[in-house]
């Protein structure tokens, strides 16, 4: 194969598996073995509900160019599981690689494509793994494989095991003897006739790879997380998880060994969001995580949390909804759910992370507005950030003190009677920015105890069915969300094309926008990016509205959530806006997002 | 802040300085005669003799008539009146913040034997330091008259008619589910109210208190089980309960000898159950259950301490807490330093 026709660093493989067989070992091994040659990769686990048996996919994306958004076809594809064979072949790209046990009952349709065959069975049997270990160890055999094919290097692979199993020597052995086992035997074996290779680069200069869950749970330990009430649910589990896994290494105060959290598993959501809100209350940074059924669930407490003025942030890892929907895949369907949470009038601060340092950030900066402003936070994520593997910017040091907002203890509160009149009230607005002071139980001062209740109450705490009292209050409250933008992550346009089309998207969009926006632009079509992070929109939001003459909003969801809430906040711009919304439980692609925009220009 | 100190010249002033007036609360907005004005006057003269601060005392609450009730008694203390049925978790997370406080729930036969039912369980299973109190009248007050979950089969009302269904009993709930400290009360006597609320209090742990507490207005017929005349007629006290508080000698004079049995509370003081004419061992979950039993098939309002396991570990017991209350963590001490996250960044492979 002459060197111009060899593809590097610029392909996908997709390793089709059987749900529980144990790939996802030799899937991340692979993933991170491509990292350390600095190649930036993203993967996608495309996965079933189920524990065992389902066919599941895993994709590795090697870009060069740094894209991390999912892409339709596969270039390479490692066919384990013999139930979807025939099916794999389809989504293989023209000229694309075929790997499977030789043992593989197939028929091939396709006279364009490269087939290796791999004796998973004889090369088993010879490394004379325990039977109960065969299954997972078998998914060795292609690791070594691709690593003849890919040129990755043997030692990069056992590094990435002493990895996984954390130095213990006999799993990294066992694994390893196999990959080396199965490299040996291609090199003697396989003639490479595809042009796919793997070289190093300087891609992931200052890179990690993790998820966002992880990144969502470190970023709250470093916003100083007290009291985490949670519930299982996929694809969020892993976010509380990893508050289990992360908060005993760094959150035990090395003075007395004592820790500086709780973390507490609930019933169920309602008693996870109770939990919270109690915490909140009591002036613990406070958070639980769910998705989008759980957050169904915890509707009502978030209201009285909002009417009572609690701080507690919900972190939302989205899913497919309505009702149990797709638990496995991604979503972002719960935006106007969390926008409208719960009865009556309301405001709802959303935060919006777009990457995996994002959900870091968010992570810290989440409790900040949420103790400053007095209120619930949302954090929505999503499972395509939530459960796969990305190569992330490393995590930043905050850049800010925290922010523990207006509270009182006994000596603040002696200040602060001296200086008004002798007299406190819980939801009193001294400052005139709608954030009246709390304070918290367990102030001794005599004047510190009020009574917080979801019920109307005046000024101070008392209950009330004043009509001008209880408008007092609720114009008040609005108030501080006005007052409230201005410490919510501002919106980031992207003007540099200084283009006539802007596109507006959100959250796990971005990495397909992106790429999508160079596709574009080499067909000499210009684009202005606008990424929303926050709700409510601030200017930043209606000044991009207002410039661009031809708008798209892109949604991963059926209705368009993200074009509904700026069609209802800005209804004067509606007329020139589209809405691009794609819903199939998988991640957004930037062909998609291509061809959606080209086939909406050619209509103009 | 200074401690307020004792002054013995002054009449009716308790160890910490404060006379009742200073347990108080707003004038309850509840029907006169309401079961829930009684005890929440006992809570009021409980606290006052258990010497607590009202600012170490926190209250919560559900929704209903009982739930209001909380307006009612210490002023002073910080309180949350959560959302119906789902108290326990508000008052889990808000004793997180300070374990150091005396949390007092209130809530109903509506609040806790409905949608509270699971919240309750979990409660007790968590061992949760805090008096849960029930204050049970078997019907829903503030919609006017509706069966409530504990309000016994057949018996009729105005607009409902004959309730169907059998009733949950919350004691035989809270023992079925490990509560170290069931009692069952009636409003209608309050010495016995005050002196359970205070061995509640004393206790290391959930403190189930099911109090029947008639409602006047709707729920009030001659031989309901909820009602006053019913309460007065078949109550069958367990016993006549003392509370002593800690470092107070019991002396013989006080109790006849052979006639009483002492538990020590967790933190040294005693309560001392005067026999009656059964004997009866609250330390005993299969006599505690039996006894139940045998109160549901001969219809007895059977009062008093029922069950009491003053050595299981609460809650905060389980945690590794500091000594110091949660939110007073200083900042820096809740958020990790740069080499942490540098060691975070390296460790992300």
């Amino acid at each position: 194969m002459s060197k111009r026709n060899l593809v590097v660093n610029d392909f996908c493989i997709t390793f089709s598996t059987v749900n529980g067989s144990g790939s996802a070992t030799a899937n991340t091994t692979l993933m991170r073995a491509l990292f350390k040659m600095g190649i930036p990769v993203s993967s996608k686990n495309i996965f079933p509900s189920n524990i065992q048996g389902l066919p599941t996919w895993y994709t590795l994306r090697l870009s060069k160019d740094g894209y991390m958004g999912r892409v339709e076809q596969d270039d390479i594809i490692v066919a384990m599981n013999p139930a979807t064979l025939h099916k794999e072949v389809q989504y293989l790209a023209p000229g694309g690689v075929f790997l499977m046990p030789d043992d593989f009952n197939f028929v091939n349709t396709r006279d364009d494509l490269i087939i290796y065959r791999m004796p998973v069975k004889k090369l088993i049997k010879d490394a004379e793994v325990p039977p109960s270990l065969r299954d997972y160890i078998s998914n060795m055999v292609y690791v070594g494989v691709l690593c003849f094919l890919l040129g990755i290097d043997l030692d990069l692979i056992h590094q990435a095991l002493d990895f996984q199993f954390k130095g213990r020597q006999k799993p990294i052995d066992q694994n390893f003897h196999m990959v080396e086992a199965a490299y040996l035997w291609s090199k003697q074996n396989l003639e490479k006739k595809d042009p796919y290779l793997a070289e190093e680069m300087d891609g992931t200069t200052d890179c990690i790879m993790t998820d966002g869950n992880t990144a969502g749970a470190l970023g709250s330990i470093f916003g100083g997380v007290q009291f985490t009430g949670w519930y299982p649910i996929t694809p969020a589990t892993s976010l509380a998880e990893s508050l289990i896994e992360y908060l005993p290494k760094y959150r035990v105060d090395p003075e007395t060994g004592k820790d500086t959290y709780a973390i507490v598993q609930s019933e169920d959501e309602l008693a996870a969001i109770g939990m919270a809100i109690g915490a909140g209350w009591g002036g613990l940074r406070s958070m639980t995580s769910t998705s989008g059924p759980g957050l169904s669930l915890m509707s009502e407490y978030i209201g009285l949390a909002y009417y009572a003025e609690v701080p507690v942030v919900i972190w939302d890892v989205q899913r497919v909804g309505p009702s149990t929907g797709m638990p496995t895949r991604t979503a972002q369907g719960d935006l106007t759910q969390a926008n409208f949470i719960s009865h009556g009038d309301k405001n709802m601060i959303i935060l919006i992370p777009g990457s995996i340092q994002e959900c870091f950030e968010f992570g810290w900066r989440a409790f900040d507005i949420a103790e400053r402003l007095q209120t619930p936070v949302i954090v929505l994520s999503d499972l395509d950030f939530g459960m796969n593997m990305w190569t992330s910017k490393k995590f930043e040091y905050p850049d800010q003190p925290m922010d523990r907002g207006k509270i009182l203890w006994e000596d603040d509160m002696e200040e602060f009677l001296a200086k008004h009149g002798g007299e406190w009230g819980r939801y009193r607005d001294v400052d005139g920015d709608g954030i009246p002071w709390r304070t918290l139980p367990g102030n001794r001062h005599p004047k510190s105890g009020y009574f917080a209740r979801g019920t109307s109450h005046n000024e101070d705490t008392g209950y009330t069915e004043d009509p001008e009292k209880w408008e007092t209050i609720f114009k008040r409250i609005a108030n501080k969300f006005e007052t409230g933008k201005q410490y919510l992550p501002k919106a980031i346009a992207d003007e540099s094309q200084k283009a006539t089309l802007g596109i507006i998207a959100s959250g796990s969009a971005d990495p397909a926008v992106q790429e999508a926006r160079d596709l574009l632009a080499k067909q000499g079509i210009k684009t202005d990016y606008l990424r929303i992070r926050s709700l409510p929109f601030d200017t930043e939001v209606e000044d991009f509205l207002k410039k661009h003459e031809q708008l798209v909003v892109l949604d991963i969801n059926r209705d368009g959530q993200l074009n509904q809430l700026l069609t209802m906040t800005y209804p004067v711009y509606s007329e020139k806006t589209t809405s691009l919304a794609h819903l199939d439980g998988l991640p957004l692609n930037a062909k998609w997002v291509e061809t959606h925009i080209l086939s909406l220009l050619e209509v103009k | 802040m200074a401690t307020p100190v004792p002054n013995p010249a002054i009449q009716n002033i308790n160890k910490v300085g404060l006379s009742k007036a200073d347990y108080k609360g707003l004038p309850s907005t509840l029907c006169q005669g309401c079961g829930h004005n009684g005890i929440a006057a006992q809570i009021v003269a409980a606290c006052y003799e258990m010497n607590l601060v009202p600012e170490k005392v926190v209250k919560f609450s559900g929704i209903g008539c009982s739930s209001k009730s909380p307006t009612y008694f210490l002023g002073r203390s910080f309180s949350f009146n959560g959302l119906h049925g789902r108290m326990p978790s508000l008052a889990l997370g808000g004793m997180f913040a300070d374990h150091t406080l005396k949390a007092i729930g209130v809530s109903g036969d509506g609040d806790t034997a409905s949608i509270g039912l699971g919240q309750f369980k979990h409660m007790v299973r968590r061992n949760l330091p805090m008096v849960y109190i029930v204050e049970n009248n078997g019907v829903y007050g503030l919609t006017k008259g509706q069966f409530s979950a504990t309000a016994e089969r057949g018996l009729q009302l105005k607009k409902q008619g004959t309730n169907p269904y059998l009733p949950v009993d919350i004691a035989m709930e809270a023992l079925i589910s490990n509560a170290t400290f069931i009692a069952r009360s009636f409003a209608g006597d309050p010495r016995q109210v005050k002196e359970l609320l205070k061995a509640a209090i004393a206790h290391n742990g959930i403190a189930v208190l099911d109090i029947i507490s008639p409602c006047v207005t709707f729920h009030n017929h001659e031989n309901s089980f909820h009602s006053y005349s019913f309460g007065k007629e078949h109550e069958e006290p367990l016993h006549e309960i003392s509370y002593v508080p800690p470092k107070e000698d019991i002396t013989v004079e006080d109790f006849e000898e052979g006639t009483t049995r002492e538990v020590v509370m967790h933190d040294g003081s005693q309560v001392v159950l005067k026999k009656l004419e059964k004997e009866y061992d609250p330390r005993d979950r299969w006599q505690a259950l039996h006894m139940l039993e045998e109160a549901h098939s001969h219809d007895w309002l059977v009062t008093g301490l029922i069950y009491v396991d003053p050595e299981v570990p609460s809650l905060f017991d389980i945690y590794n807490k500091p000594a110091t209350p949660l939110n007073r963590t200083p900042n820096s001490k809740l958020r990790p330093s740069h080499e942490a996250l540098d060691e975070i960044n390296r460790l992300m492979f």
